[in-house]
């Protein structure tokens, strides 16, 4: 009974899955990291190609979106990127696409966006991803903020700046002290290394070349900005550049990077009828606003409406890909529901801080290492993926890992179930 | 060669744009070990092409010594050489090799080039070109001398030009091709292509040649090449190469013998064999067969060293760089573009095969709207009508999309009131060549087209003055002279009449540089600059004919100049009334010099369309009753007599052309004859041609151009 083509029956909500996601490597902002001089469209187009190779089963006139998140829209990351970057790719002409922004949750914008469209029946294969040259374009550059922020208190000013957001919810949660912000750094370090080691990272990520003047070409194959072996004392010693005598300082936030992810996502009975890999099932998704000066907290009410939708508890959440714009972000989201600074489910891989954050398309690289982690753990049922947004906001998807045996192929919405569908399974998305 | 040599040769020049090679250690995936890249970058933007010099090749050597090094300590499993964007390299760089004022340093040259290509096809491990986009001559040989090559669906130009430009592929092109790709194939890229005005080929087909092992799109280029090197190395991939032959199979030898006598005839057929380096190409081809590497070696040097001493090579430079490239781009004593005045709609008076011709190629390149005017409904209708069969024509062969060629149909229209000029920029006629019809036209057109509206003439023969001298704007009219086939031939004069003024003359630049033309500046005198030269030269031969030399004498007495066609040839093509026509007004306006002969009058008169006629063997005979209708004197000349005769002729006849300031200088008589008559590069179009046998010297005591420009440097 697989449903093929656009013609799904209206009011049919179909089951989405993650088939595959790649990104570039990250790279350091600037004039010395190894996209400077590379374009941002660029990053995009490769991971897509990447992706049409990886699945060979996918034909190219089948992808019936390809939206992307950039942050800044102009130069090189404008012209409606999703559509420049499938025509770069080498898609057909007739795959349409198109720019989206939620700032640093972009790309999972892109995938929570397409995925709804193929909950509803308008696609069956969708290309989601984000792109950031924070390089090319510094953040807030070009922005243009109403006067009424400030005239009206709609915003506090230094809202704008994360790193000020990142201080008042230190100072909002007293016992988040910086030695727990560095040690948790530390150990972002520390874990992204250990997963380099084991080669967990390398798979999903997509060579691109780069040349410079005066050095010619050469082939990035890994992430730019980690710093193996930092130790808390290390991170003891930086600047806090927020405030004189604060906790927020480089070592303990992402850095200024850039980078470029995309996957491929599929109605399961697409996924079926093309033979694509299924490595994650859609469960939920919910977005939530919080005040924009302690925008670190989003991820808190984004979580808790996702479970909601979901019918699921916080306790039935066996892996979290939480992305570190900031560690006490993270650290206030794991105090919120009980969970230790060390827990094993949280970033098994480590995170932004080490691996860095190209806004609008870390996304979906959190999505890549959920899915390599249920591919390793097949006992774990249910993950989130996680992040805070700029403005005062959260998002947060949960997926559910079709390696674990209660995996339940009718929670998908066959018409043989369909009738029935008020019977509340656990994961049948709301 | 030693290395000191290869130094001094570096240090005569100490100007070079040298082209860097840059390293960059890649790890392979799967821990299959570092593979050094090299980047040929010569730090210039895509607008100055990487090439060859000596100081080039000399650090290119010392970086792939390093690597061979570095590949005996197992350091590095592989080498990759690739280029800036949209090049790997565009050879060897001419204007240093064209200064190489001794043998000695062209063998040097020649030397250096092939120590350092074999440290690449020896490094001890293997070694991958990644040809990333134009490849020509040594560039390609390059990609040859690697043990592997992959090369870019984007990848515009590769080729072998050396036949073309006067030397030969001599750093192991010609010995590595045909072992590679068949010599079939080998004789199409190192002699049909370069003999067919210079055609190169494509990433793809070039792949399909078997030049590439493997093939990838631009998007990711780069990557995918180094996967693919690293999946040879690791033995996980292997090209095909089915057209590779092993020359000592002897069904191999009885092809390789079979494709140089095909490339020989090519050859004579292209060029006459007026020069060397097409056959040298062949010699070496033909001989290497049975030889080593190194053997070949030698040979294509000594080879290379004794053509880079030629004027053949020289010239062709001086034609091909100084002029086609340069010159064309910057036409000597045209106005300051910013004077040019906008050009929406053209008016063409005339509908006949010229005037349609003009119509379609205005429409095509300037996508203005275009009014063929006539004298009645039914000429209009059918020039408008030849212009859309012209465009299905084009639609037909996939050449432009459906939509363009909607676009273009709709661009031109017919009308037979010349009120349909009333709001056109420029018009031109292509009517009936007479002066009186000419001015009548232009008094129709001028009384209802706006005061700026720029007229133009195509004519071949008449006075532009003369057109000019009744208009109320005179300043208006400018000449605009197109060669046939208009959609082929590159070449524009545009003449400047007295009072042609500098906006006008702007504009009409303006106009040929839409039209994709090259436009020469030409003073308004009669027949301008090709078409004096070509029938200057008709005139001489047939002069001579008429006093008695044989036609097959006569007609073939300038093969040694390896020009496109014999002169009767020509004269058939041009069509023998047209020829006649333009040789009167010639004569009226020069005397003597181009005599009229009465012969070809009588074959006018008689409706004899051409001299020559396929005879009952296939060859070309004069038929009899061809031969009834005319009289010959009793002086017959030899041919070398008539090559002489001509060449003192067309001296006399290009002194006096820019003694009266009918162009720049000799450069741009040279970029006529080049595009405008597709005269060879190897006579540099043909001053150089003529001051190299003397026949400047003899005529004018004195030579068109200096020693160097497009010849031999002057001693010392």
């Amino acid at each position: 009974m697989s449903q093929t083509g656009n013609s799904a029956k209206p009011r049919t909500v179909r089951d989405v899955v993650f088939v595959d996601g790649v990104r570039t490597p990250f790279g350091k902002a600037g004039e010395k990291g190894i996209y400077a001089g590379t374009r941002a469209d660029d990053l995009v187009v490769k991971c897509i190609r990447e992706l049409m190779r990886r699945n060979p089963g996918l034909p190219a006139e089948r992808v019936d979106e390809v939206a992307i998140a950039a942050t800044t829209q102009t130069g090189d990351q404008g012209l409606t990127i999703g559509r420049t970057a499938a025509l770069l790719a080498g898609l057909p002409r007739s795959v349409p696409g198109f720019a989206i922004d939620r700032m640093c949750a972009g790309a999972m914008t892109a995938v929570t966006t397409t995925a709804s469209g193929i909950g509803f029946g308008a696609y069956d294969v969708v290309i989601a991803g984000g792109v950031e040259h924070m390089g090319n374009h510094p953040m807030g550059a070009g922005a243009d903020p109403n006067p009424r922020f400030m005239s009206e208190r709609i915003v506090d000013p230094a809202a704008l700046n994360m790193g000020n957001t990142a201080e008042n919810l230190h100072d909002r949660f007293p016992s988040i002290t910086k030695e727990r912000t560095d040690t948790y750094a530390a150990a972002s370090q520390a874990k992204l290394a250990a997963a380099y080691g084991k080669g967990q990272i390398q798979p999903d990520l997509v060579p691109v070349a780069t040349m410079k003047p005066g050095q010619g070409w050469t082939v990035n194959t890994i992430d730019e900005p980690p710093r193996p072996g930092t130790t808390v004392d290390d991170l003891a010693e930086l600047r806090t550049p927020f405030r004189a005598h604060g906790r927020v300082t480089a070592g303990n936030a992402a850095g200024l990077n850039d980078g470029a992810t995309a996957a491929v996502l599929a109605s399961a009975e697409a996924a079926e009828e093309l033979g694509l890999s299924v490595k994650m099932r859609l469960v939920s998704y919910a977005f939530a606003g919080v005040e924009p000066e302690v925008m670190g907290i989003g991820p808190v009410p984004a979580t808790e409406k996702a479970l909601k939708n979901a019918g699921l508890g916080i306790e039935d959440i066996g892996l979290f890909e939480i992305n570190e714009a900031f560690a006490v972000q993270v650290l206030s989201f794991l105090d919120h529901f009980g969970i230790a600074d060390d827990d094993p489910r949280v970033n098994r891989y480590g995170g932004a801080i080490a691996v860095g954050h190209p806004l609008a398309s870390s996304g979906v690289r959190l999505m890549n290492q959920l899915a390599r982690q249920f591919e390793e753990d097949p006992s774990v049922r249910f993950g989130i993926t996680t992040m805070c947004i700029g403005l005062g906001m959260g998002a947060t998807v949960i997926w559910e890992n079709p390696r674990h045996v209660d995996y339940n192929r009718y929670n998908s919405y066959n018409s043989e179930i369909e009738t029935s569908a008020d019977t509340e399974s656990k994961g049948a998305a709301a | 060669m030693s290395a000191a040599e290869f130094q001094k040769l570096a240090g005569l020049f100490p100007d070079e744009t040298v082209t860097h090679s840059y390293v960059q250690d890649i790890e392979l995936p799967g821990n299959a070990g570092t593979f050094a890249l090299i980047t040929l970058d010569n730090g210039l933007d895509h607008t100055k092409p990487t090439t060859l010099g000596p100081n080039t090749l000399v650090e290119l050597g010392r970086v792939l010594e390093g690597l061979k090094d570095r590949a005996a300590r197992g350091e590095i499993v592989g080498v990759g050489v690739t280029g800036k964007p949209y090049f790997l390299v565009a050879g060897a760089d001419l204007s240093a090799v064209k200064r190489l004022e001794e043998r000695d340093h062209g063998l040097w040259m020649a030397q250096l080039g092939h120590d350092v290509y074999a440290t690449l096809a020896d490094l001890g491990v293997p070694s991958f070109a990644f040809i990333n986009g134009l490849a020509l001559g040594g560039g390609l040989e390059i990609a040859l001398q690697s043990t592997y090559r992959t090369v870019s669906t984007g990848a515009g130009a590769l080729a072998l030009p050396e036949a073309f430009i006067g030397l030969v592929p001599g750093w192991g092109g010609v010995y590595i091709l045909p072992r590679l790709i068949g010599p079939e194939n080998a004789v199409k890229v190192m002699i049909e292509n370069p003999l067919s005005n210079n055609r190169t080929l494509t990433g793809p087909q070039a792949f399909q040649l078997g030049i590439a092992d493997a093939i990838f799109e631009p998007a990711d280029f780069v990557e995918q090449s180094i996967a693919w090197a690293a999946k040879v190395i690791a033995g996980e991939a292997a090209p095909e190469r089915s057209n590779s032959v092993d020359p000592a199979d002897p069904a191999v030898a009885e092809r390789w013998a079979g494709a140089v006598a095909a490339g020989r005839a090519f050859v004579e057929a292209k060029t006459s064999n007026a020069s060397p380096a097409p056959a040298k190409v062949l010699d070496i081809l033909e001989a290497n067969r049975t030889m080593g590497k190194a053997e070949s070696a030698t040979l294509e040097c000594e080879t290379l060293a004794e053509l880079m001493q030629t004027d053949e090579f020289r010239s062709t430079v001086y034609a091909f760089l100084d002029l086609v490239q340069k010159r064309s781009k910057r036409p000597a004593g045209a106005p300051d573009r910013k004077l040019a005045r906008p050009v929406t709609k053209i008016g063409v008076v005339g509908a006949g095969l010229m005037a349609s011709q003009l119509a379609l190629l205005f429409a095509r390149q300037l996508k203005v709207p275009v009014v063929l005017t006539d004298i009645d409904q039914e000429r209009v209708d059918k020039g408008v009508a030849y212009v859309h069969a012209e465009v299905d024509k084009l639609l037909g062969k996939k050449r432009i999309s459906s939509d363009a060629a909607n676009r273009t149909k709709a661009l031109v229209s017919g009308s037979v009131a010349k009120e349909s000029f009333a709001d056109a920029d420029f018009v031109i006629e292509a009517v009936f060549e007479e002066l009186n019809v000419k001015k009548q036209v232009f008094a129709e057109v001028e009384a209802i087209v706006s005061p700026e509206c720029i007229l133009a003439t195509n004519t071949s023969s008449l006075s532009v003055t003369a057109m000019a001298e009744d208009l109320q704007h005179p300043e208006r009219l400018v000449g605009f002279h197109f060669f046939n086939p208009v959609a082929v031939m590159p070449l524009l004069e545009i003449v400047r009449a007295p009072k042609t003024d500098d906006a006008v003359l702007a504009t009409a630049f303006e106009l040929a540089k839409g039209l994709k033309k090259t436009a020469v500046l030409v003073k308004d005198a009669a027949a301008f600059v090709v078409n004096r030269i070509l029938l200057r030269l008709m005139g001489e031969v047939i002069a001579a004919f008429d006093e008695g030399t044989p036609a097959e004498v006569a007609d073939s007495a300038l093969r040694p100049m390896g020009l496109p066609m014999s002169p009767f040839t020509l004269s058939a093509i041009v069509g023998l009334p047209v020829a006649q026509h333009v040789q009167e007004s010639l004569h009226a306006a020069f005397g003597e010099r181009f005599a009229v002969s009465q012969n070809l009058q009588k074959l006018v008169d008689n409706g004899v369309k051409s001299l020559w006629a396929p005879g009952p063997d296939g060859n070309p005979v004069i038929p009899a009753d061809t031969l009834a209708l005319m009289s010959f004197g009793t002086a017959p000349s030899t041919a070398e007599e008539v090559l002489r005769r001509t060449q003192d002729a067309l001296a006399e006849e290009i002194g006096l052309m820019l003694s009266e300031g009918v162009v720049a200088g000799p450069e741009d008589i040279d970029l006529c004859v080049i595009l405008g008559a597709g005269w060879p590069m190897f006579l540099g179009g043909i001053t150089p041609y003529l001051d190299r046998v003397g026949a400047s010297e003899r005529v004018n005591g004195k030579r068109f151009l200096a020693p160097g420009i497009a010849s031999k440097p002057a001693a010392g």
